[in-house]
């Protein structure tokens, strides 16, 4: 079993789906962090089977929390102080998403007017289906 | 400051409101002669339309006001690279409302955020269109007299018409009323559409034939198969026949069933139907003035 050391200040994305991290990584913009990010590849689970973890010793104020419950809501997120769990935050999917994904529809006026911004609306939580505030079209970008 | 970009912005309470409007407007049109008396509406129309856009021009000058505008991008400042945000802020220092037509989906919710006048999406692509859902609303209102308790048949092109869609989400407002879905395989209505109806506990039934249900219906929506909507002609060329409603299908209905049509028509409703006290498309196009009129009035707060 390979042990990755305990951080003092930071937070730990647990329970993420084997083989998600690396996506993770580069869009929470993990790999311009000048801090300390270990990833954990297909750790041993209980309840899953297999996942991934990433540990970030920063502040858990530069992670875009929206574009994380976008990726995956069933990660949990452990605030850490002093090297112990200070916070478990669960996330929830956002009711609007700004800059994150991008209206694919060829006729949508996002397609043609490149300065507005990209707005997502929660239209179906239970199918977790976001469409574009313009035209309705379903986003199908995957993380 | 309101604007209408789909016929859900306005409550049930809202539109029956618009529609005793309407109906005013209908019985007493010189009471309203002058409303718009020094107002001016901007028609911003990106592509070409004739009715839609004769309707709006027609309304306003009904209510008292003056029409200004262009009816293609190729004569506007569109064609000169200015964005939408650009237009409409220019737009609100010349006109008091505008009825914008684009042949981008969005573009006049994009208009409204930057707008200083009240905006009326008077179609954004195959997205929406509201003012012609309000159309067949007035239009079912004023010669039903109601908008709930019956059986609407919705034929033809399911798939693609944006008219079908709004419409179908406008009366699931409504209680008790039952949809049949008349289409070929290719063209039925979209999942979403079966999805919210299936939510909302609402009947509906999908068939291919006309004739099987047309003793059944009380409306009965005709729409066009359009050809821009095909990949490939062959498969336009197959089912743009597919429904034709003629004299002998007409027998077949309630004496009281009324058939409505978004124009423009093609063939899909025979010319000797025309006749038949019950083809009511071209008096839907006179409610449409109305309905117009009614929404000016609304959205300049003159009511």
């Amino acid at each position: 079993m390979l042990n990755v050391g305990k951080i003092e200040e930071g937070f730990v994305l647990d329970h993420i789906p084997a083989g998600k991290s690396m996506s993770i990584y580069y869009h929470l913009g993990l790999d311009k962090l000048d801090c300390t990010v270990a990833i954990i590849k297909n750790a041993r689970s209980n309840v899953m089977g297999k996942k991934d973890i990433i540990k970030v010793e920063c502040d858990i104020n530069t992670l875009d929390l929206d574009v994380l419950a976008v990726i995956d809501h069933t990660i949990t997120i452990n605030v850490i102080k002093d090297g112990e769990i200070v916070e478990k935050r669960v996330l929830e999917l956002p009711k609007e998403l700004k800059n994150i994904m991008k209206c694919k529809n060829p006729r949508c006026i996002t397609s043609i007017e490149q300065e507005l911004p990209h707005i997502f609306y929660l239209a179906d939580p239970v199918r977790e289906l976001y469409r574009c505030r313009y035209c309705d079209e379903k986003n199908t970008e995957r993380f | 400051m309101r604007h209408l970009m789909t016929p859900m912005d306005f409550s049930v309470e809202e539109l029956d409101k618009l529609f005793d409007l309407a109906s005013d407007i209908e019985k007493n049109p010189e009471k309203y002669a002058h409303k718009c008396d020094g107002k001016k509406l901007a028609t911003c129309f990106y592509e070409p339309s004739t009715r839609t856009r004769l309707s709006f021009e027609t309304a306003m000058i009904n209510l008292g006001g003056s029409v200004i505008g262009f009816s293609d991008a190729g004569s506007s400042s569109a064609a000169k690279g200015e964005s939408v945000s650009d237009t409409i802020r220019v737009i609100s220092c010349f006109a008091d409302i505008c009825a914008m037509r684009h042949p981008k989906e969005g573009a006049p919710m994009v208009a409204a955020g930057r707008s200083g006048i009240p905006v009326i999406n008077a179609g954004d692509g195959g997205h929406q269109h509201p003012t012609q859902t309000l159309t067949d609303l007035l239009t079912i209102r004023a010669l039903k007299g109601r908008l709930d308790n019956f059986t609407i048949g919705l034929c033809g092109d399911l798939k693609f018409g944006r008219t079908v869609h709004s419409l179908v989400n406008a009366l699931a407002r409504y209680s008790n009323v039952r949809f049949v879905f008349i289409s070929p395989e290719e063209l039925r209505i979209p999942g979403y559409l079966r999805d919210m109806l299936w939510d909302k506990a609402i009947t509906f039934k999908e068939v291919i034939r006309l004739e099987d249900v047309m003793g059944e219906l009380d409306l009965l929506y005709m729409t066009r198969v359009q050809r821009e909507r095909f990949f490939n002609e062959e498969d336009y060329v197959r089912l743009k026949d597919f429904y034709i409603l003629n004299k002998a299908k007409m027998d077949l209905a309630k004496e009281d069933m009324l058939v409505l049509h978004p124009l423009p028509r093609v063939n899909e409703i025979s010319v000797e139907v025309d006749d038949d006290p019950r083809a009511v498309y071209f008096k839907q196009v006179q409610y449409g003035v109305y309905v117009r009129m009614a929404l000016i009035l609304t959205l300049l707060e003159l009511v």
